[in-house]
């Protein structure tokens, strides 16, 4: 198959987007894609620019009954705190569902819950008010621990950085998660997890060093 | 709550790109990376509903003077019109509907309105460099700016970058969820650039845009062309029943996506 030409758009386009569903199972597909895709590059140190929003820290709405923060800091490998970078968190509702209509079980429509939020570390730390994800199946024929999704962009990172939130105090749930329990050890296991805080828990990231959190490809 | 094994959905999976087609997270010439850039191996993840799903952040969030880049702060921005325009598509060439675009860009002097940004070239008090506009049902975007000036950083001696704007776009899945930047054709600061010389030289013609003449605008702005290329989903026949359910469900609920 010959390479196209991202430029080279098609005069009369194909339907819209229309993700198709593919069989159970969790292999990687390594067959070569029609359409180049983008590269990604840094977001750089102005990012703030462009990505802030007043609105970004909440992925549920103030004063919702289960409402707590997530507040952590990013370092880098010298043990330094990162200040420009971004932290954007998606995660299913209480119930596990998602407010996406790519959710094949319908979209949630959960009020003041949108699921997503993006903070920035300008003050040190981010902070991400949210409610606590319910279990979602693992394709496996069993259910999740509750998870939060991370992305983590900021200067000096080409591509973001995608990692998991899991939380300290779902031990249960924990031990039995295919994710977690495909991770070498327990000090693997443990950059993932949030702790109980005063008003919710606390989570850092380590872009580097020995405590390197544990990032995923998807 | 606890669900049975029948109710396990059938999922889309969505492609990953050939790594030597790739930016790569750890680059030595951009000197960041060496502190910043994880070591070690990521570990896959496999594509489930936190994967597959995403943010629904469209036309509530973006009004039509957000495509305007040019008229800000009570006045019109010093610089070379331009109208930046394309469609962001998925890798089987599909439009990519309801897409949140976000640009940022340095003015014409190649300043960013940002604190961290102090070199000594003009800030323009009618340009703060910040746009969003959502993709249409053929999943289409433009908007009008000015074209951003190169600027000078501390990378290495006499370091500067191509003039480019960056774009931030969310898909409709977490794993679609992108960064990068956009470049003009033929710029004579490529070649000096690790950020751009970061991505992989068969993969560079992808960030850079196209002089568009037939979209410029006569007496007004010159335009540029430029397509973005998210991840697709696998494409398989369905094989139950069941999941014919799954993809009316999702038809019903996407925008424009109704057969
Ligand atoms: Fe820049």
């Amino acid at each position: 198959m010959t390479a196209l030409n991202p430029l080279d758009v098609p005069a009369d386009p194909p339907g819209p987007f229309q993700p198709r569903s593919g069989r159970r199972g969790s292999g990687f597909l390594t067959e070569p894609l029609r359409r180049g895709t983008t590269p990604s590059a840094t977001v750089g140190p102005y990012l703030a620019i462009g990505l802030t929003w007043p609105d970004g820290e909440w992925a549920a709405a103030e004063g919702i009954a289960g409402g707590f923060w997530i507040r952590g800091r990013v370092f880098d490998g010298a043990g330094d705190v990162v200040p420009d970078a971004m932290v954007e968190t998606w995660q299913a509702d209480p119930d596990g569902r998602f407010p996406s209509p790519e959710d094949p079980r319908g979209a949630a429509g959960r009020p003041g819950f949108r699921g997503h939020a993006r903070a920035q570390t300008l003050s040190g730390e981010f902070a991400v008010f949210t409610l606590r994800p319910g279990r979602v199946p693992d394709g496996e024929g069993g259910l999740q621990a509750p998870h939060v999704d991370v992305s983590v962009f900021a200067r000096g990172l080409l591509d973001r950085v995608v990692t998991r939130i899991y939380f300290a105090d779902e031990a249960e749930a924990n031990a039995a998660d295919v994710v977690l329990r495909s991770l070498p050890d327990d000090a693997a296991r443990e950059t993932l997890l949030a702790t109980p805080a005063d008003d919710g828990y606390r989570f850092d990231v380590r872009l580097q060093g020995e405590r390197e959190t544990v990032f995923f490809a998807v | 709550m606890t669900r049975s094994t029948s109710d396990d959905p059938v999922l889309p999976r969505y492609l990953r790109e050939d790594p030597s087609m790739r930016t790569p997270l750890a680059y030595p010439g951009y000197r960041s990376t060496a502190l910043r850039a994880p070591l070690r191996t990521p570990v896959d993840l496999p594509h489930r509903l936190t994967e597959v799903t995403g943010p629904v952040l469209g036309a509530d969030r973006v009004t039509p003077a957000d495509a305007d880049l040019t008229q800000r702060l009570g006045g019109e921005a010093v610089g070379q019109r331009i109208l930046v325009h394309g469609r962001v598509l998925d890798s089987d060439g599909r439009p990519v509907p309801g897409a949140l675009i976000e640009v940022w860009q340095a003015n014409a002097a190649g300043r960013y309105r940002h604190v961290v940004d102090t070199w000594p070239a003009p800030l323009d008090p009618h340009f703060d460099g910040m746009g969003r506009v959502v993709t249409d049902d053929l999943g289409r975007y433009e908007f009008l700016t000015i074209r951003p000036g190169a600027y000078p950083w501390g990378n290495h001696a006499n370091a500067w970058r191509p003039a480019h704007i960056h774009f931030s776009l969310f898909g409709r899945a977490f794993v679609q969820r992108l960064v990068t930047q956009m470049y003009f054709p033929d710029d004579p600061l490529f070649g000096q650039d690790p950020i751009f010389g970061a991505i992989p030289p068969a993969a560079r013609h992808r960030v850079i845009s196209r002089f568009s003449l037939e979209r410029t605008q006569a007496d007004w702005a010159l335009a540029f062309e430029w397509d973005i290329v998210l991840r697709g989903a696998e494409q398989t026949p369905f094989e139950t029943t069941a999941d014919s359910e799954v993809r009316g469900t999702a038809g019903r609920n996407r925008a424009g996506g109704a057969a």
